[in-house]
């Protein structure tokens, strides 16, 4: 800390240094997964008495060692980018929407009840592309609400689309018991399992390709979106500044709302894609925290499409690593909440350091860290 | 009908719901006046509870004769700390390194949930399995309450029979409005959630306020996580989101007392009673219980609107909430 109360220079001090090169950054993003990894496999050791790399070794061996763990490793990858990029453009913006969690249920409530009551009735293709829309809608007006009140009334975003999260789990919970199947177990059960009506089919012989193909469609598109398009510009002038966008001519109450529609149309097709080409029924777990972690994902990927696609890949392949030492070695899969909550304190710290130098004392301007 | 006995048997659990989200809440409102918006309040809960826990049980696990009273302190105080602990690493981040204060917030939170059960899990399986743990003595000790020796009617069960840490927490929200309204120390405090730049430039120390507020904050929520451990469910410990789910109730009471100490004494019953309400509704389906539950959100979301649309200057955030403070990018 800074000891202001003195008239000396003080021995640290903070300046914000010119742009690092790209490669630069990312070099010093990578020390920080390594002293992450570090700090974990010390945190490991000093609670196990197990042998960090050991565990480091099943836990890739748990999250890529066979086929069929290697696809749920990137059907889940998928679903955690899905959201993170449909957070993508809310975010930078500046309008800090935590209710994916929210959008991505209702967007998965959708398409549960779609798929119960047109299951028989309709074919897949259509029903599938049905659901897709209505999942889309659904995210849109749930994610709408909050945004026409703050472009309105400027009501705090972050504290209201968090309240609609929980409305959306208790309204999860309301379907959950009014659609439970069998009576009494409390949950949906499968929905569909003989006619499998309304799945995501087989794509190149695997059951989880479509979402492969349809969230590096969205991947793209985002990328084109907010990199090239006019609205994407829009939104980045509203992000830096929104006296700026006003003195520009953009109206920047119709883009919030705009990009809010977008942002949350996008977290309720994840829910179709996780109740649809995942887990085929619904519970309040459909989305699982993934809406909390993608916030991190999209925020730390300076929504650079791309470099969430890496970023996804990294965090969902701890969760899965961490679920099989837990069976080995018989500890419980929480392990991966904190080795991820590690990894990102790092991240998000070492970002500090490509923004900034510290200057010490006496050294003319200052040595770079 | 609802008769007395269910009335104050109502009254009763949601007192001592709302004493758990009372103090999350009242960490937080502490937090925020210092403008640092701490979504990390269901972490820090959870590791308020894992550290109270532990601290209780390695205490009965090692003496002969534990006392239940010495373990009270040893374990309030562990809970305060590791509370305050993690808050220390999010003012770390977002104030010194100025990390971005929401995805430090719930990053915090993914962290200590994972901590907190996994220690739990592994607490959980010296003990000899899933849900074994108990620390008897301790939680009896935090469980004693005036009740015990009087015999008191349904009234009197409504105001003498909990813990000691249910007045606590309400002592605790007056002096901290105490603090805030009338110590110069409090406006100070103030001052810096409002205008950090201005509060600098009268020679406040900025940063040294950030940091004691958020970690003193998070100590306070923490113990709304140990209240949780110790006397909600009785000195065990079950590896679910319970915790996680109370915590973001504790932030929307954050907004429903319009960050006031005071109100949060009765936003805190208040979300207790609508919380617990549909025991009590008869007629309800299983479905249309859930419905019930979403109320307290649905208050708090009216109560946002009405804050916003009202912009009354005495029941808005603190203006600087959610922002770092960098003194040479003013």
């Amino acid at each position: 800390m800074n000891h202001s109360h003195t008239h000396h220079e003080p021995l640290l001090r903070i300046a914000k240094r010119d742009p690092l090169p790209r490669s630069k950054a990312y070099a010093v993003r990578v020390i920080a997964v390594l002293i992450s990894l570090l700090v974990s496999g010390i945190f490991i050791f000093s609670v196990t008495k197990l042998n960090p790399v050991a565990v480091y070794q099943s836990m890739f061996k748990g999250a890529y060692g066979t086929n069929r763990r290697m696809w749920v490793t990137i059907r889940d990858t998928m679903m955690l980018l899905c959201i993170a990029l449909g957070l993508a453009p809310a975010f930078k913006m500046r309008f800090w929407n935590i209710g994916a969690e929210g959008q991505v249920l209702v967007g998965g409530i959708a398409t549960a009840g779609l798929m119960r009551s047109l299951g028989a009735s309709v074919p897949t293709p259509l029903l599938l592309i049905i659901m897709a829309c209505a999942s889309l809608i659904c995210g849109a007006v749930w994610g709408m609400i909050p945004a026409i009140f703050k472009a309105r009334w400027n009501a705090n975003e972050t504290l209201f689309t968090l309240m609609m999260n929980y409305i959306a789990i208790q309204l999860t919970s309301y379907c959950v018991a009014l659609w439970e199947n069998p009576f009494g177990s409390n949950s949906v059960g499968i929905i569909n399992p003989k006619t499998q009506a309304g799945w995501f089919p087989k794509l190149f012989g695997q059951a989880n390709g479509l979402n492969v193909v349809i969230v590096l469609l969205v991947t793209i598109g985002m990328y084109v979106y907010l990199k090239y398009s006019k609205q994407g510009y829009e939104i980045a002038v509203v992000g830096d500044s929104e006296n700026t966008a006003r003195y520009a001519g953009i109206n920047v109450q119709w883009v919030t709302i705009r990009t809010m529609a977008i942002s949350s149309a996008i977290c309720g097709l994840a829910g179709f894609i996780a109740v649809s080409g995942a887990s085929h029924t619904i519970s309040t777990s459909t989305a699982g925290g993934q809406g909390f972690t993608a916030i991190i994902v999209a925020w730390l990927s300076q929504f650079n499409s791309f470099i969430m696609v890496l970023i996804s890949l990294l965090i969902v392949s701890l969760q899965k690593g961490a679920v099989q030492i837990a069976s080995q070695f018989n500890l419980n899969d929480y392990a991966s909440s904190v080795i991820t909550g590690i990894i990102l304190f790092f991240i998000l710290g070492s970002e500090f350091f490509i923004n900034y130098r510290i200057i010490v004392r006496g050294k003319k301007g200052g040595d770079v860290k | 009908m609802i008769t007395a006995v269910q009335i104050s048997q109502l009254l009763q659990s949601a007192i001592v719901f709302g004493t758990v989200i009372m103090f999350g809440a009242l960490g937080e409102i502490l937090t925020q006046k210092s403008g640092n918006l701490n979504l990390g309040v269901p972490g820090i809960m959870y590791l308020g509870g894992i550290a109270g826990l532990a601290m209780s049980y390695f205490y009965e696990g090692h003496v002969e004769h534990p006392n239940g009273f010495v373990s009270l302190i040893l374990s309030f105080i562990a809970a305060f700390a590791a509370a305050a602990l993690g808050g220390l690493i999010y003012s770390f981040l977002t104030i010194t390194l100025r990390a971005n204060q929401n995805v430090t917030g719930l990053t915090l939170t993914i962290f200590g949930n994972g901590l907190a059960n996994f220690f739990g899990g592994i607490l959980n399986s010296m003990a000899g399995g899933v849900g074994q743990i108990s620390v008897r003595t301790t939680s009896n000790a935090y469980r004693m309450s005036l009740a015990h020796f009087f015999k008191i009617g349904n009234l009197g069960k409504i105001f003498f029979s909990y813990g000691f840490m249910a007045y606590l927490a309400i002592i605790i929200a007056v002096v901290m409005y105490f603090f805030l309204n009338r110590t110069r120390t409090g406006l100070n405090l103030r001052s810096v959630g409002e205008s950090p730049a201005t509060a600098d430039a009268a020679g406040i120390n900025v940063i040294r306020y950030k940091y004691l507020a958020t970690c003193i904050g998070a100590g306070i929520s923490g113990l709304g996580g140990l209240y949780y451990t110790m006397d909600y469910i009785k000195g065990t410990w079950t590896t679910d989101s319970t915790i996680e789910a109370l915590g973001w109730l504790a932030v929307a009471l954050v907004i429903f007392a319009t960050w006031r100490p005071l109100n949060a004494i009765w936003g805190s019953y208040l979300f207790g009673v609508l919380y617990w309400m549909y025991l009590y509704i008869p007629g309800l389906t299983r479905s249309s219980q859930e419905i019930f539950k979403m109320l307290p959100y649905i208050v708090t979301i009216l109560v946002l609107l009405r804050v916003s649309m009202r912009k009354k200057r005495e029941d808005q955030p603190p203006a600087s909430l959610g922002l770092s403070y960098f003194r040479e990018e003013r």
